[in-house]
């Protein structure tokens, strides 16, 4: 695969995983992929559940691994 | 795409991984058959996740509570229009299958003797509908289905169900002689590759499909995928007029403000800032039921009272209540706010329109999970091969309505029972395959074929814009004659638009232009039918409210409708009203 098709490949796929449960987070997502095409620590946090996600994201809980702590930072202001 | 689509056999196929879908695919993996379930996304990212509230059963761990009183609650809750045997079914069910959850392994929240903690819930009585609340709904906090999620995913995984993560279903295949369903025509997203996946037994479990109206409290993903493929091969769509809308949403986002901030004394304002619920509910005010809010502030907005550029939404006013109530008694209200309305509460009121939440309609099936048309002069003629369970199908038991916490239990019982059904047919006749008709996947082909071919059209995000608005527009909380009319007219230009979409990415991988464009002709079913149906419906029942028939027509309405795709007509069946074991509950004005 050339490189142009893999990085197209990638945010695809991180635009899918942002199809979340939750309302919230869908909304929050879209508007942040608006600014950005790709976000490897976005991809790694899209992993964990939903709803802890979201607490994160609304500041409702800061217990947060240290590796997310840009991208939560950075969704937080989206 | 000329070359055969390639076929892929199980015993049967579970489309959509949420709570029914999890709890059905367990049956069918404990049973020994071949399962594949094909979700869009990962299972515990099913919407089931958002359910906040609880699971109703009449366990009677802290108030006396019985199926009986249960029943009657469900009855009344839907307005006269759910199916009493089925409802019947339901509450006698509810109390096994949350204790098989519990045995499961999922965290409830206890009474200190140990027993599963139950909290009361709106419309939930004690005997038949007193003044007395039961105790009736089992939670985990307030991340309900977020448990049950996790908990069912983890039996599954026990089980050795197999999940197909990122398949997108795409049509039914018919047997021409007989109309079985005999397997799905699905789209793997990785690859891009589309396949036959045969099977003996169907079972569609895709959810809610919300996204139809502008102000939605659903996720992306709810666009009424089974819906959709269900009405294009022929299948009728039930009672799809009856949508429940929440009062507060946030104007613009759809994201619930919850009942608990009208409780603590916030207030709703028109322009003018008059706290207009003291003309509608003089007594109860902002605290008046759902609806009755729901169409105060409909009839504020269409009176020309609406607040913004637009005078299309009003606003929640809270400030007065102080920032110590508001961080401490509405934890996360704030954020909300402040993020999606970009008001902060603390200060300034926060917009909010009624949004739309839960679909009371769907896949017409009996108790059994089992999907069921009309044909002539018998309503409940099986369709071989094809189930379907939770907000997909219309089972009845919501009827017009549904009372809160009852749709975790349907996604429970009727995903039990459906599973146990299609265990049950397979296992008591086995027969082999099928086989599959001459032009299995030809509509899918065709439907492909078209995009991949269209170099110009129209815009699938434009078309989807105005089919939300026009549904907003024309067939909200609060239904008037005109509107439902030119409605109609509106969205059959929309359907129209829809069928010249185009996508400018033509990649076969990973390619969500071309995933967006086939969920668009689902929501284009659902909602044609929601329309149609609506402006046929010459009464208010439950979530019908209509400015020109204001009262219930039992008389005359106290039938199902069934809406057909095919020369977008409708048809009638009967509401069953009789229950299996006990004295059927006979209408009565519903008040609480």
């Amino acid at each position: 695969m050339d490189a142009a098709a893999d990085s197209r490949s990638k945010e695809m796929r991180l635009r899918w995983k942002c199809r979340r449960g939750l309302l919230e987070l869908d909304l929050v997502l879209e508007t942040y992929l608006q600014r950005t095409r790709y976000d490897g620590e976005l991809v790694e946090l899209l992993d964990l559940p939903d709803n802890e996600i979201w607490d994160f994201v609304s500041g409702r809980r800061d217990d947060y691994e240290q590796r997310f702590a840009g991208i939560v930072a950075r969704l937080r202001a989206t | 795409m000329s070359l055969a689509l390639p076929v892929r056999k199980y015993d049967a196929i579970v489309v959509g991984a949420g709570g029914s879908g999890m709890r059905a695919s367990l049956e069918l993996a404990r049973a020994g058959l071949k399962t594949a379930v094909l979700t869009k996304v990962f299972p515990t990212r099913s919407h089931t996740v958002a359910a906040q509230g609880g699971i109703a059963a009449p366990l009677a761990n802290s108030t006396e509570d019985n199926w009986h009183w249960h029943m009657y609650d469900t009855v009344k809750g839907s307005d006269y229009l759910g199916d009493q045997d089925a409802i019947e079914y339901m509450c006698r069910r509810a109390n096994e299958v949350v204790v098989e959850l519990e045995h499961m392994g999922m965290p409830f929240d206890r009474l200190e003797n140990g027993k599963i903690y139950q909290r009361p819930f709106g419309g939930h009585t004690q005997d038949y509908g007193s003044a007395k609340m039961a105790m009736r709904a089992c939670a985990a906090a307030d991340r309900t289905g977020h448990a049950m999620l996790h908990t069912l995913y983890q039996q599954n995984l026990r089980a050795n169900t197999q999940f197909l993560v990122e398949w997108m279903a795409l049509d039914l295949i018919r047997d021409p002689q007989d109309g079985a369903v005999v397997g799905v025509t699905a789209l793997e997203m990785e690859t891009g590759e589309v396949s036959i996946l045969q099977a003996k037994a169907v079972l569609f479990a895709t959810g809610g499909a919300g996204r139809i109206y502008a102000a939605s409290t659903n996720a992306f993903i709810n666009t009424g995928d089974g819906l959709g493929i269900a009405a294009r091969a022929g299948v009728p769509l039930q009672d799809m007029e009856f949508w429940q809308f929440h009062p507060t949403g946030v104007y613009g986002a759809g994201v619930l403000i919850t009942e608990g901030v009208r409780g603590e004394g916030g207030y709703l304002i028109n322009k003018d800032g008059e706290r207009f619920m003291e003309r509608y509910a003089p007594n109860a005010k902002d605290l008046a039921s759902r609806d009755v809010v729901s169409r105060a502030m409909t009839t504020e907005i269409k009176e020309g009272r609406g607040c913004g550029p637009e005078a299309d939404h009003v606003l929640l006013k809270l400030d007065h209540l102080g920032p110590e109530v508001i961080n401490q008694r509405l934890p996360g209200i704030r954020e909300i706010a402040i993020k999606f309305a970009n008001a902060d509460p603390v200060r300034e009121p926060v917009p909010v329109v009624p949004t739309v939440h839960y679909q009371m309609g769907g896949i017409p099936t009996n108790y059994l999970g089992r999907v069921v048309v009309h044909e002539g002069s018998n309503h409940e003629s099986i369709v071989p091969g094809f189930y379907a369970a939770g907000e997909c199908a219309c089972v009845s038991v919501h009827g017009a309505n549904r009372l809160g916490t009852n749709s975790l239990l349907d996604l429970l019982v009727f995903g039990k029972a459906s599973g146990e059904q299609v265990v049950k047919d397979l296992q008591t006749s086995p027969k082999p395959h099928r086989n599959l008709p001459k032009d299995a996947g030809e509509q899918t082909r065709a439907r492909l074929a078209r995009l991949e071919a269209a170099g110009s059209g129209e815009r699938v995000a434009d078309v989807f814009a105005e089919l939300r608005r026009t549904m907003q527009a024309h067939c909200g909380v609060f239904r008037f004659p005109d509107d439902l009319a030119k409605g109609v007219e509106r969205m059959k230009a929309v359907a129209e638009r829809a069928a010249r979409v185009y996508i400018q990415d033509k990649a076969r991988t990973f390619n969500t232009a071309r995933v967006e464009a086939l969920e668009l002709d689902n929501l284009v079913e659902t909602a044609m039918s929601t329309i149609v149906s609506a402006e046929a419906r010459k009464e208010s029942r439950g979530a019908q409210a209509r400015a020109d028939f204001p009262e219930r027509d039992d008389k005359n309405w106290m039938k199902h409708t069934l809406w057909y795709k095919e020369g977008n007509r409708l048809a009638y069946k009967p509401v069953q009203l009789k229950p299996f074991t006990v004295e059927a509950f006979e209408p009565k004005a519903r008040t609480y």
